[in-house]
């Protein structure tokens, strides 16, 4: 058979031409975002990459040392500086990079992961297309969550620093408590159009007056 | 809403969780053995108790594991929360110190993350299957 499609490796990446999951969204979250009270946007295509090792084994501990950590337990987030691994399972965790990770655009996080776990027990499953990110932020935004997510989420349990699967407004999704304020989501590419929309609708009351 | 206590995540809503029917079920030794009538009992025949019944759980949302729970289903008290695996925390077994469960973390579903809570504090001094003495952290 003649080869009927180019090889991939000629083709131009035009990366304008990229669409994230909530880019329809991305008007409404700049214009429905309350100033100093909670602010959402998109942080579209995030390396992320799907690990399944037993972090004690052989394998998992070369793994560790490529991440900087595995997570031992639920909440639990490794990993130093831009590239986080997060808990989901007793084996399983995801790594959120920065896009400039992604081995289209030269980065080489997942080969070394691929390298690291060799012919080790487990996966290395490259995930960046799954899940979209969504940040909160500002004073409001555990407010905002509240309504539609059963976790307690005040300080004194939710310390920042921890990501948990739940389900905010019955979409599955992980949440990262980045900072005081802030939180990631991380909502399956999906349902990003239907929790952007869910969020937008538990924030509009912070545009108005507060009602004494 | 069940507040169900998960061995890796702890107490969550029992919306992030699915019902995986009876647990301790074994799968026949040989099943080509088996006729049609015992076949179709290991496929779709359960028991109905009124009391305490043990069942697989599994915590989709979260760290999707399975486990077991023994719950009365009259109540709906969660009695308690054990590894795949291991034996039921309350049975009434010939021998005096059977109610006591294995707390070894070999369950293969689990991995290193045993759970706290077994049926440990159950002594096999109860003889019916509906005992009164919840474990330990089974409503926690």
């Amino acid at each position: 058979m003649a080869e009927t499609a180019a090889p991939a490796t000629t083709r131009q990446k035009d990366l304008s031409l990229r669409v994230s999951p909530a880019a329809q969204l991305r008007a409404a979250f700049e214009t429905d975002s309350v100033r100093g009270l909670v602010e959402l946007s998109e942080v579209p295509f995030l390396t992320m990459v799907g690990l399944r090792v037993n972090r004690n084994s052989d394998a998992g501990q070369r793994v560790a040392s490529v991440t900087g950590g595995l997570p031992a337990g639920c909440g639990g987030v490794a990993g130093p500086g831009s590239t986080s691994v997060l808990w989901l399972g007793p084996e399983e965790f995801l790594v959120v990079a920065p896009t400039e990770a992604h081995e289209s655009l030269g980065g080489d996080l997942i080969q070394a992961l691929r390298e690291a776990l060799a012919d080790g027990e487990g996966q290395v499953v490259d995930l960046s297309a799954n899940r979209t990110t969504f940040e909160l932020t500002g004073p409001r935004s555990r407010a905002v969550l509240e309504k539609g997510c059963s976790l307690d989420l005040h300080p004194r349990v939710l310390k920042a620093g921890t990501a948990l699967s739940t389900e905010i407004g019955n979409i599955p999704v992980v949440l990262w408590k980045t900072g005081e304020d802030t939180f990631r989501i991380f909502p399956r590419a999906s349902f990003a159009d239907f929790l952007g929309r869910w969020l937008l609708d538990a924030m509009r009351e912070y545009a108005s007056p507060e009602v004494p | 809403m069940l507040l169900i206590s998960c061995p890796n995540c702890g107490s969550r809503d029992e919306t992030e969780f699915h019902y995986g029917g009876q647990a301790h079920v074994a799968y026949p030794e040989n099943p080509s053995a088996l006729n049609d009538r015992e076949w179709a009992e290991f496929l779709f025949y359960r028991d109905n108790t009124k009391g305490a019944f043990a069942e697989r759980w599994l915590h989709s949302t979260g760290c999707r594991q399975w486990f077991n729970m023994l719950r009365d289903t009259v109540t709906y008290e969660i009695q308690a929360v054990y590894p795949m695996g291991s034996p039921r925390p309350d049975t009434p077994g010939p021998a005096p110190e059977s109610g006591t469960a294995s707390t070894a973390a070999d369950s293969t579903t689990t991995g290193t993350a045993a759970p706290k809570i077994s049926g440990t504090s159950i002594s096999g001094t109860s003889t019916s299957s509906t005992s009164t003495t919840a474990p330990e952290g089974a409503t926690k």
